[in-house]
């Protein structure tokens, strides 16, 4: 071969060869295995929502283990309010692209306009963006799996959800990352960092929405904090947050359940316990009037 | 030039675990190891070593990605133009990754999942581009093949070594195992969580946290270096 291998021209047509038959290959490839990666993506998908609910199944059976405990499967506006005629399936919605989407339509709009952007990111969730909702039955009962998305340190993070049919305990939580440091942020993963959130309630004692804080020490006692990863602050920031602003968005609904679960607990009410609540009402309206036999 | 075609024609007839060519695989791991030695690789030998299980994970991936890269450019050293070399390297490596991810995603998807984090690491792993660039591009693709599992092995040793006692030290675990007892609010192999702390915890034992977080990685790779140099003189300048 008399090829000049450090001449100009050889090196323009050695670099344009490469560009070609790495790009073909890599091109290639990509297309050639994607049926089977979307696959096993959404038994992925499926695997982790029956996973908050504590079915672990393998990818395999995931298809057949979902079918047979879904109720339904509903979509929800930014105002919690079920869409009665959605455009996609709550299945096929891409919670993650629809977040990413989110966010970069508001760095577009506000670009160079700082405070509008952080308005728009605090209010971030009230675009048209629909939300999916996953009902399945768990012991006979339903319960509620709900997605949630959000920021880690180095890339997006996502996880589901399941509060029970009391509207407001969580009673199981999965969690995963694309690339948060292994060993550190990359432990939300595990079953030790999820463990914590079953029991854990999104509204406090007089009702108001508080949603679930990872926090360092958060275990102690609190109800709606979950202890952080030591060395994972960023991505454990991320948790609190994707939580606390999706879970918002479904607080009509979870209202609603926690309405039906009170009525239910009114009319279970022991008769003699409404008596004693007339009675104390009586002497109160007795009091008011000083009517008070004293 | 006569002396230089005697030598190649002579090549060939060498065994393939000549001594020479044992050095290859055997120098990486002491005397001429990556991390503690040429110092490359650092900023993955910090990444990953919170656990032996990743160190591991990371360890074999290096290992596969630095052989076949040594031998594809090995085998295209007398093509690849001289002032687009690195970008040349570059390239074989990303697309070598991102094949194989590629791969397993369609296939082992669980295996793709343990290392989708590792994917950016290895490409960006200096060792990798150091031994494209000082040995595969002026060595046959036999000897360069065996440079690479010699880095290879060299850094997985020594990522192992650091994981170890990060592990063992920052988390009371070894390979995922708590050794030392378990903690409160561990979880028990029931699935349920421990309300006891049992073992050395009840005695007051507390973990390091300090040894989770990357600055302990580089003091623990300093430790290793001292002892290593202690031991081996050889490495000792002036």
């Amino acid at each position: 071969m008399a090829v000049d291998v450090n001449s100009n021209k050889y090196t323009f047509f050695f670099a344009a060869v490469m560009v070609v038959v790495v790009a073909t290959l890599l091109a290639l490839a990509s297309e050639s295995l994607k049926p089977m990666q979307k696959e096993n993506v959404a038994n992925e998908k499926r695997q982790n929502i029956l996973a908050s609910i504590g079915i672990e199944v393998d990818a395999a059976d995931a298809e057949e283990a979902y079918n047979t405990n879904l109720v339904r499967a509903v979509v929800v506006d930014a105002n919690g309010q079920e869409v009665a005629d959605p455009k996609f399936g709550a299945f096929d919605i891409d919670v993650l692209k629809d977040y990413k989407a989110g966010l970069s339509n508001i760095y577009k709009k506000n670009a160079g306009d700082m405070d509008g952007m952080k308005s728009a990111l605090l209010a971030f969730g009230d675009g048209g963006v629909n939300y999916p909702m996953f009902v399945l039955k768990k012991d006979g009962e339903e319960v509620y799996v709900v997605p949630v998305v959000g920021t880690g340190l180095w890339g997006p993070i996502w996880g589901y959800l399941t509060i029970s049919s009391d509207g407001k305990t969580v009673i199981g939580a999965v969690f995963d990352h694309k690339s948060e440091t292994p060993g550190l942020g990359a432990e939300i993963n595990q079953a030790s960092f999820q463990k914590p959130f079953e029991g854990k309630s999104i509204f406090d004692e007089s009702g108001e929405y508080t949603g679930i804080k990872v926090m360092k020490g958060g275990a102690k006692g609190s109800e709606h904090g979950v202890d952080a990863i030591s060395g994972g602050t960023i991505t454990s920031n991320g948790v609190t947050e994707m939580i606390v602003r999706t879970l918002k968005i479904y607080e009509p609904i979870f209202r609603q359940l926690q309405g039906q679960a009170s009525m239910v607990e009114e009319i279970e009410m022991p008769l003699d316990s409404a008596a004693i609540a007339m009675d104390s009402l009586n002497v109160e309206l007795r009091d008011s009037l000083g009517l008070s036999s004293n | 030039m006569s002396e230089v075609a005697v030598a190649e024609v002579k090549e060939p007839k060498e065994p393939l675990f000549s001594k020479k060519n044992r050095a290859l695989i055997s120098n990486p791991m002491d005397d001429d190891n990556p991390i503690t030695v040429q110092v490359l690789g650092i900023c993955s030998a910090l990444a990953i070593t919170v656990q032996m299980k990743q160190a591991v994970v990371m360890t074999v991936s290096v290992l596969f990605v630095l052989a076949a890269g040594n031998v594809i450019v090995s085998l295209m050293r007398n093509l690849i133009p001289n002032r687009i070399r690195i970008i040349v390297q570059l390239v074989i490596v990303a697309a070598l990754v991102i094949i194989v991810d590629q791969v397993l995603k369609a296939y082992v998807y669980d295996v793709s999942k343990a290392l989708s984090v590792f994917v950016g690491l290895i490409i960006t792993n200096c060792i990798i581009m150091g031994r494209l660039e000082a040995f595969a591009l002026a060595n046959k693709p036999w000897p360069a093949f065996l440079d690479g599992i010699g880095n290879g092995l060299g850094y997985g040793f020594i990522l192992i070594v650091v994981s170890f006692f990060r592990e063992l030290l920052g988390s009371g675990k070894i390979w995922g195992f708590p050794v030392f007892g378990q903690k409160v609010g561990a979880l028990l192999s029931d699935g349920s969580l421990a309300t006891e702390a049992t073992g050395l915890y009840a005695l007051g034992y507390v973990d390091n946290g300090l040894m989770i977080l990357p600055p302990m990685a580089l003091i623990t790779v300093g430790a290793f270096i001292w002892i290593q140099r202690a031991r081996n003189t050889k490495l000792i300048e002036a």
